[in-house]
């Protein structure tokens, strides 16, 4: 056999071997079941084509479970997930833990520069990137136009809470079942808890002073949870202490409200196909109370590589296609740019095209005005604006939501909604070890 | 003796049986008609009943979303599996416990049920990290032995009731012509208390394949049942009502097939030894 020859079959069964290997990169990515997420497996073809080397086997969890399995699975070191979904409120407490792989390889594609500051800074722990954004998002007014102008009533592009009441007390007509504003009610850190701890910053309250003491028995949470409950009581839908993000969403495609003050990615939905409503919904800012904070949110689900994933570079390429500027234009061609993943990137907002979208510059401007790092009043020693960034939060946060969902419920008054969250905050603050 | 029962009180008997019987199954037509709405008509209030939009389009997207028949057949191998696997092992042990017990057994029989009282999270992290030390995350093989071990105190109390019930003599007199000790089990015990290890199987698959806690916990994509395809549909943003119920009616019809079929043996099964 000639040398030549030999060189020949060394290189075939090189490059056979090599090809073995790169069809057995196996990933599997964990995730929630929103749209977004749902359309992104619908475009795997692209990825497939672009990537016949990665095979992507998805597992689609709800919300919690999927939270509880990943921890499990990142807390013993388990490897079984190689892309995880995960909130911005995960981001800095497993970054610092060394649970992420850091982003910052990304090739110079993926233009990490693009990406919007706000959602970068909540994504960013010791100047490492620790996930990718797949959607970002913030909070805003929703109204209905025409209930306004019946009214006699304007909507300003950024309301006070006083507007906001005053909108509320004049759409309100509850022999016909329409109600003026629908709000969170239901209890959990994620879900009334979201929207009164942002509600609470722009009343100048806070979760914790600089020292960690709890602060629900200072004026400004008492102010924040009367007006809660009041507006609520006056104004809202009954059984509200049962509504969550998709109660309400129901009640506000059904023309039910004059208002609700909810997520930015909640005015797809108003205006899709499945509403009443779709061609009477006005867009306004979180309402404030002129003390310089609004009341809204800052949320992203984002892409992030757990450390313990034995394919790595398989789930950063994946991570690369999901959230780069192509992807953004892939889904703009094959569903149309109101379906694009909003919440990202700035170049999305100074396209001529998606600026079209009727709740787009709303989006952003609700998404720029939320600070993570700065999110009170007066000064805090912890990062998120609707929800404090330590581990002991989630525990906390539905604690102080099921007490404050029984004070809407007309089971306590706020005053004993409060003293009662001051206690368990307290104590659980003591038992972590945060103040003595 | 029976007591006679008035034409009109067995119509009262008869009509309450019906209403605690709906009552009792309205749930499930609910979710039944639920996947068959709009999802716009699913949630509309006051609810649609003859009003609705009625679609098959909810199950179409299920279908085209999930891999149906792989969650299906991991269903039918770990219920199944477990069930078995867990009735060997329960069948001697009961017959120990029935006919020669010692001074322990009712404690044994009592700790054994007292470790269904405790809560699965409880030993989520404990159990997550033995399977995970032994490579049976993700498989069928660790799911059937996971429920196995969860319902086997439920099918030795089961089999332990039935074979109370049988006369000893009539395993002493088999012992007598000279059967050994499995083919006493096997030849002797087993075909008289078939009904009860019949009606012990059917209860424990359907307990298997409607286990939602552990089938999450333990499976990521390869071994995933049917509780985990119905997870995947309930959505924290958007409305998904309509096509969770197609889901869950997708995912409990083969079960609810079985127990139509069984219910005669499942009946005579659990009221077994109910009247002497």
């Amino acid at each position: 056999m000639t040398k030549t020859l030999r060189a020949l079959l060394g290189a075939t069964a090189l490059i056979t071997l090599s090809g073995v290997a790169m069809a057995e990169t196996t990933i599997t990515v964990a995730t929630v079941n929103n749209g977004d997420m749902v359309r992104m497996q619908g475009l795997m073809e692209d990825f497939n084509t672009k990537h016949p080397d990665i095979t992507v086997e998805w597992v689609t969890l709800e919300e919690n479970v999927l939270r509880q399995n990943v921890t499990t699975d990142i807390a013993t070191g388990g490897g079984q997930y190689d892309v995880i979904t995960i909130g911005t409120y995960e981001v800095p407490i497993w970054g610092k833990q060394g649970w992420l792989e850091s982003l910052n390889d990304l090739p110079a594609e993926y233009d990490v520069d693009d990406l919007l500051p706000a959602i970068r800074g909540g994504l960013t722990v010791d100047g490492n990137l620790m996930a990718s954004p797949f959607y970002g998002e913030s909070s805003m007014v929703m109204y209905r136009k025409d209930m306004m102008e019946a009214a006699g009533l304007t909507m300003p592009d950024a309301p006070t809470w006083a507007d906001i009441e005053k909108a509320a007390a004049a759409m309100t007509n509850k022999d016909t079942g329409v109600f003026g504003v629908c709000l969170r009610g239901k209890a959990g850190w994620g879900e009334n808890m979201a929207f009164l701890t942002a509600m609470s910053n722009s009343f100048g309250a806070r979760w914790f002073d600089e020292a960690w003491a709890p602060q629900f028995d200072q004026p400004e949470w008492k102010a924040t949870l009367e007006f809660y409950l009041n507006l609520m009581n006056s104004y809202g839908p009954p059984g509200a202490s049962n509504n969550g993000f998709n109660e309400n969403l129901t009640l506000f495609q059904q023309g039910k409200c004059g208002m609700w003050i909810d997520a930015t990615v909640a005015a797809s939905f108003v205006t899709g196909a499945d509403s009443t409503v779709a061609d009477k919904v006005g867009f306004a800012l979180a309402p404030d109370n002129g003390l310089g904070k609004r009341g809204n949110w800052l949320w992203a689900w984002s892409l992030a590589v757990p450390a313990s994933s034995d394919a790595k570079d398989a789930a950063k390429t994946f991570i690369n296609w999901a959230t780069n500027k192509d992807y953004l234009a892939l889904v703009a061609s094959k569903e149309g740019w109101a379906n694009v993943p909003p919440g990202t990137r700035t170049s999305l907002y100074s396209n001529e095209e998606y600026a079209k979208v009727p709740f787009a510059k709303m989006t952003i401007d609700s998404i720029n005005s939320a600070d993570p790092t700065a999110p009170t009043v007066k000064p805090v020693p912890y990062v998120g604006v609707q929800f404090v960034a330590i581990p002991e939060f989630q525990g906390l946060g539905t604690t102080v939501g099921e007490i404050f969902s029984a004070a809407l419920a007309g089971q306590k008054t706020a005053d004993e909604a409060l003293a009662e969250a001051q206690a368990a905050v307290a104590e659980e603050m003591k038992a972590a070890g945060y103040i003595q | 003796m029976a007591r006679a029962q008035s034409p009109r009180r067995r119509l009262i008997t008869t009509l309450a049986a019906w209403a605690v019987a709906l009552i009792i199954f309205f749930p499930v037509l609910w979710m039944i008609l639920t996947s068959f709405k709009t999802e716009a008509s699913a949630v509309a209030m006051p609810p649609q009943f003859l009003s609705a939009d009625w679609t098959l389009e909810n199950y179409a997207e299920v279908w085209a979303r999930s891999d149906y028949p792989r969650f299906f057949w991991n269903s039918v191998v770990i219920s199944i599996g477990s069930t078995l696997f867990g009735l060997a092992i329960a069948i001697p042990s009961a017959w120990a416990m029935a006919f020669v017990p010692g001074k322990k057994t009712k404690d044994l029989l009592m700790w054994m049920l007292s470790t269904k009282m405790m809560p699965a999270v409880a030993v989520m992290i404990p159990l997550y990290l033995l399977f995970q030390r032994l490579g049976l995350i993700d498989t069928k093989f660790g799911l059937v032995i996971a429920l196995m071990l969860m319902n086997l105190p439920i099918i030795i109390w089961m089999l332990y009731t039935y074979f109370k019930e049988i006369p000893g003599e009539i395993l002493e007199a088999s012992r007598m012509d000279g059967a050994t000790l499995w083919g006493e089990i096997i030849y002797v015990l087993t075909p008289m208390a078939l009904p009860g290890i019949a009606s012990t199987m059917l209860l424990n698959i359907i307990l298997a394949w409607n286990e939602a806690f552990w089938t999450i916990v333990l499976t990521t994509t390869k071994a995933a049942p049917l509780s985990a395809f119905i997870a995947s549909f309930s959505a924290p943003q958007g409305l998904f009502y309509a096509k969770l119920s197609a889901a869950s009616a997708m995912a409990i019809l083969p079960i609810l097939i079985l127990g139509w079929f069984s219910q005669k043996q499942l009946v005579r099964g659990l009221t077994f030894g109910a009247v002497k």
